[in-house]
C-alpha cells in the first residue's frame, strides 16, 4: 500500500534507469524444464555497464546473461539464450541443480 | 520493448490491477494488455488463460512464437489492530515480500514512535476501507479482539474474496464471533473460511511467534489458493 518503489523490483528499475539515460535490456524466463531455480516469468534488467538487478536463475547463469545483454542493447536484436546443465570439465556456464532453462534479452527502446 | 509499454505495464502493476505482456520472440514487439481491457480475437483464449492461471507460457499462434507473460498484483496484508503481534509482523511481512497497512482507530495504539516504516492508518475500518477496498490479492488479519473493530472488516474481506481471512481470539470468542456474523446475514461458508484461532499451529507463544505463524498461514493460503476457479479464493 505504500506508494514508494520498490527498489528490488527489476521492471520499476528498469524503468527508472532508462529514465536516468542508461541504455537497458530486460531478460525474462521464457521456458523451464526439470528443476530450475526461478520460475517462467522472472527478469533480469541490465544496464549497459553490466549493472542488474532481478535475477534468472539462481545465480548460476546472470553472468553470461549479462555478457549477451550488452550486445542486445548494441545492436537492439532480441536473443533468446538456452542454458543447461554446467559442463564442469569444460568450465562451461549452467545450471548446477541439472535443470534447463530458455532467457529472452530485449533492449528497452524508446 | 518500447518504454511506453514498459510505463503502461508499470502504472498498472502500481494500480494493483493483473496484466498480461505479450512478447513476440521474432520481431521482438510486445504489448500490454490489463484485465478487463480489450483483447485482440485471436490472443484472446491464450490471454484468458494467463490471467485465470496465473502461469507465463510459451505459444505459437499465427505462424509466430509468443510469449505470454503473467502480472498478477503483489500481495498485501491489512492488519486491523496496531497491537504488539502487528509491530512484529510489520517488520517481518515486507521480508516476506508483502507490502502491509495497519487500521486502528485507538489513536494510544496506532502511534509512529510503534509503528514506524509501516503504512498506519488512524481510524476506523468503516471509514477507511470504502475509499480502498479490499481485494483478491489482499490478506486480513483481524488482530483487535474487539467485534466493535474487527467485525465490519471481516465482512468486507469474505465479501471482497481476499486470499486469506483470520481473526484472533479463541474458540470461544470464534464462536460468538460465527454466531454475530450468521446473524447479520453471513452464510456459514463463508464464516468458515474464517482462520480462527488465527496462525499456523506452531506451538507460537509471545507476540512475535505469533506474528510467524500468522504469516506463515498467509503464504500457505497464497501459494495453495485455488487457481482453477476464482483467482485468490482461498481453499
Amino acid at each position: 500500500m505504500l506508494n514508494q518503489p520498490n527498489v528490488l523490483d527489476p521492471l520499476e528499475i528498469v524503468e527508472t534507469w532508462h529514465k536516468e539515460g542508461r541504455a537497458v535490456a530486460l531478460a525474462t524466463v521464457i521456458e523451464t524444464w526439470g528443476s530450475a531455480p526461478r520460475p517462467v516469468g522472472s527478469h533480469l534488467a541490465i544496464d549497459s555497464d553490466g549493472n542488474f538487478q532481478g535475477s534468472v536463475s539462481g545465480g548460476c547463469v546472470e553472468g553470461a546473461v549479462i555478457a549477451e545483454a550488452a550486445d542486445v542493447i548494441a545492436s537492439g536484436v532480441p536473443k533468446v539464450l538456452e542454458f543447461g546443465v554446467a559442463d564442469e570439465t569444460a568450465w562451461r556456464v549452467g545450471l548446477s541443480c541439472g535443470g534447463r532453462i530458455r532467457v529472452y534479452v530485449e533492449r528497452i527502446d524508446g | 520493448m518500447q518504454l511506453s509499454t514498459l510505463q503502461t505495464l508499470n502504472s498498472v502493476r502500481a494500480a494493483r490491477q493483473a496484466a498480461v505482456v505479450v512478447s513476440d520472440l521474432s520481431d521482438g514487439g510486445s504489448q500490454v494488455f490489463p484485465e478487463g481491457g480489450p483483447l485482440p480475437p485471436m490472443w484472446e483464449a491464450a490471454i484468458g488463460e494467463a490471467l485465470r492461471s496465473g502461469r507465463p507460457r510459451l505459444a505459437e499462434l499465427g505462424g509466430r512464437s509468443l510469449f505470454f507473460n503473467v502480472h498478477m498484483p503483489p500481495p498485501r496484508i491489512v492488519v486491523i489492530g496496531a497491537v504488539h503481534i502487528s509491530q512484529a509482523l510489520a517488520r517481518l511481512a515486507p521480508v516476506a515480500g508483502f507490502d502491509m497497512a495497519i487500521i486502528d482507530p485507538r489513536t494510544a495504539f496506532a502511534t509512529v514512535e510503534r509503528f514506524g516504516g509501516v503504512e498506519l492508518l488512524a481510524d476506523w475500518p468503516e471509514d477507511i476501507l470504502p475509499a480502498r477496498p479490499l481485494d483478491r490479492y489482499t490478506a486480513l488479519a483481524a488482530l483487535t479482539h474487539d467485534p466493535k473493530i474487527d467485525d465490519y472488516p471481516i465482512r468486507a474481506a469474505l465479501e471482497a474474496g481476499c486470499f486469506y481471512v483470520g481473526a484472533l481470539g479463541s474458540r470461544k470468542t470464534h464462536a460468538k464471533r460465527v454466531e454475530r456474523l450468521s446473524q447479520a446475514g453471513v452464510s456459514a461458508e463463508e464464516t468458515a473460511r474464517i482462520k480462527a484461532p488465527i496462525g499456523l499451529d506452531i506451538g507460537a507463544s509471545s507476540p512475535s511467534e505469533i506474528a510467524v505463524a500468522v504469516l506463515a498461514e498467509i503464504i500457505e493460503a497464497l501459494r495453495r489458493r485455488d487457481l482453477t476457479g476464482q483467482q485468490g479464493e482461498a481453499k
